[in-house]
């Protein structure tokens, strides 16, 4: 089992090597640089600029150097937020994308599963059908049309409950959905086909003929199988989610990282750009492996660092 | 002999987009007291539907649009899904046909075992660890200490019907049925299934009934058959009436059918011709009309009631009617029966 843990991390760490050295060498290929701007600089400026932070060395040697700064954890200097580095901006803006996030998710969890039972269970009834409605609507609308209308109808309207920022509990709601919708929507429908999927198994007729309560064949016997496609999706969306987005954070002035994603893109910000990329293939690669764990405790017959046939 | 179950007029329907589907007609069976009760007849006869209309386990679309079964005097059709928990796993149990997907992959034979224990008794989970272990032994599970921490993926086939079975007496059930627990397993796991099921039924005094489409099966442990087709009942009878003088031709039919001098000279099988009939718009008469030899008028209009040929046999067939033509075999009776 450490074995099995070593080797995942093993492959992890040269996975998110990988990925930093293709961004770092399809980032320069982009023409423009940091300095570039609308009206040109002076030569001199930029070459001064570009000798502040070494990128006048030959590409190759930029590169060893990077790497060198990664492996200690040290992203290097932002070259557009004058003064903080890679690793400030993170620190200063996962918390609050990470808690926002948090809520999200747990919208996405304890309302999504749900309601994708209690479709499958009342299936082509009434009930179904509306929270079917509701989910192509989830999917389909896109997360800037929920936050307008969530600040239109409800927190505008609402003097208790804060249109902008993170400064009180009830913030967090607003964006919380806005951030959620999609995959709110996505796990309930995924659940919902699951579930029906496993209620048709052999094995809950067995439940029921057994005589255990229904509370007892749908909570235990069925839930447990109907899991597995949404632990699949669910791991990988909770990365998505944590590291924020722009669009949200944007609407709702929350200071996150999800505008640095867009940002740095657009700004050559060349070590924000990596150290993003990075830092969210990490958190990527961290919630595979959980999806890994949680499959081998849901499905005995999935053994964690077993080959098939053993 | 006090009867353990008594149907009466059951009539099963699935109410399907389509149409719909009349899977069980209006058949009436008994069960004595530590019976074995087979129940015969080919694919889509309404074997199965039976059982799980006694279970109150017949799915939707499906209902039970006539008829009373009567399990020790009590209506089981008239009980509400509270009420008919407590009978399903602890006085009647069933055990399917399907070991490999008939048990839940995602919990321990332990777990699945104590959950039913404990459904139905006051046990605490110690004491139903005990009793599963019992239960694993009685059953015929080698090393039930080690195994019953095991997942199903773990077990054989046989094995897992083993351990179903296990869950099926766990609460000494007075009825046991087995809807058809051989046919998926291979031949000589076959036979130690069914003489398990023959002993255990002796050591908890219970009765069965047990669904097959396979002749060897119930001449092996039945003490009476009922023939299905078409989901009404051809003929009932004691087992050695029968095999010796079956008095419908579709018994017939199935009796020429099974292969004999398996290893001696070859020997053509005679089939029944035709295939079963559709229950979406079942012929009005007999069933069996369209594939019978000896079908007359009367046949296809008007379904023959069960002729009482003697004490322990009883055929649905026009042919023992004193005006019919004369089928040797057949015996003619005084006056129709029920």
């Amino acid at each position: 089992m450490i074995g099995y843990y070593l080797k995942r991390i093993v492959s992890a760490l040269f996975t998110l090597f990988i990925i930093a050295t293709l961004t770092f060498f399809m980032m320069r290929a982009i023409p423009g640089g940091p300095f570039t701007r609308e009206k040109p600089l002076p030569p001199q400026i930029i070459a001064q600029l570009n000798a502040k932070y070494n990128l006048d060395d030959p590409v190759i040697v930029q590169y060893f150097n990077y790497m060198k700064g990664i492996a200690t954890f040290d992203l290097g200097p932002s070259f557009k937020e004058l003064g903080l580095t890679v690793n400030d901006l993170i620190r200063q803006g996962f918390p609050g994308s990470m808690k926002v996030g948090f809520v999200a998710v747990m919208f996405i969890i304890l309302f999504g599963i749900p309601l994708g039972i209690i479709s499958a269970l009342k299936q082509n009834k009434a009930i179904d059908h509306v929270v079917m409605v509701m989910a192509t609507i989830g999917v389909t609308v896109p997360s800037f049309v929920v936050a307008t209308l969530y600040i239109y109808f409800i927190s505008s309207r609402i003097s208790w409950i804060p249109i902008t920022g993170l400064s009180n509990p009830l913030a967090y709601i607003g964006p919380a959905i806005a951030l959620s919708g999609y995959s709110l929507s996505y796990v309930a429908r995924l659940t919902r086909s699951s579930m029906l999927e496993v209620l048709r198994q052999d094995y809950i007729r067995t439940a029921r003929a057994n005589g255990l309560s229904e509370f007892r064949v749908i909570g235990k016997h069925a839930l447990k199988n109907a899991m597995i496609p949404v632990i699949t999706y669910v791991g990988p969306m909770i990365a998505a989610i944590l590291t924020g987005s722009f669009v949200v954070e944007r609407i709702f002035s929350i200071n996150g990282i999800g505008r640095y994603f867009v940002e740095s893109v657009n700004n050559r910000d060349y070590t924000v750009i990596i150290g993003m990329t990075v830092f969210y293939s990490a958190l990527y690669i961290v919630m595979v492996l959980l999806v890994d764990i949680g499959y081998s405790l849901i499905d005995p017959r999935i053994k964690l660092g077993r080959k098939s046939g053993d | 002999m006090s009867k353990i179950l008594e149907v009466k007029n059951l009539r099963t329907t699935f109410f399907t987009h389509l149409g719909e589907v009349q899977a069980v007609r209006g058949i009436s069976f008994d069960l004595d007291e530590g019976g074995i009760l087979g129940i015969v007849g080919e694919s889509g006869s309404g074997k199965s539907v039976t059982s799980l209309s006694i279970m109150g386990l017949v799915d939707e679309p499906g209902k039970i649009v006539e008829g009373e079964i009567f399990f020790q005097g009590t209506d089981l059709t008239k009980l509400d899904h509270k009420d008919m928990m407590q009978f399903r796993g602890n006085e009647i149990s069933m055990i399917f046909q399907d070991p490999m997907t008939s048990i839940n992959p995602a919990f321990t034979i332990g777990n699945q075992l104590r959950e039913v224990i404990m459904a139905h008794s006051d046990l605490n989970k110690d004491q139903a660890h005990e009793r599963a272990l019992e239960l694993l032994k009685m059953v015929g599970i080698p090393d039930p200490e080690s195994r019953i921490k095991n997942f199903p993926y773990q077990f054989s086939g046989g094995m897992r019907q083993r351990a179903l079975i296990a869950m099926a007496i766990a609460n000494n059930p007075k009825l046991l049925i087995a809807d058809e627990p051989t046919t998926a397993l291979d031949v000589t796991i076959q036979a130690q299934i069914l003489e398990l099921m023959r002993d255990l039924k002796d050591k908890i005094n219970s009765s069965v009934i047990l669904i097959t489409h396979d002749l060897g099966v119930i001449s092996e442990i039945c003490d009476k058959v009922i023939v299905m087709y078409g989901g009404m009942i051809m003929e009932k009878a004691d087992i050695k009436n029968l095999f010796a003088h079956p008095q419908h031709p579709y018994t017939r039919g199935l009796l020429l059918s099974i292969p004999t001098n398996v290893t001696g000279k070859k020997k053509r099988l005679i089939p029944i011709e035709g295939s079963p009939p559709d229950l979406m718009d079942p012929p009005s008469g007999c069933p069996f009309s369209p594939r019978c030899p000896h079908a007359m008028e009367i046949c296809l209009k008007k379904a023959a009631p069960l002729f009482k040929i003697s004490e322990t046999q009883e055929a649905s067939c026009w042919l023992h009617h004193q005006d019919a033509p004369e089928v040797s075999g057949m015996v003619k009776v005084e006056g129709e029966q029920s």
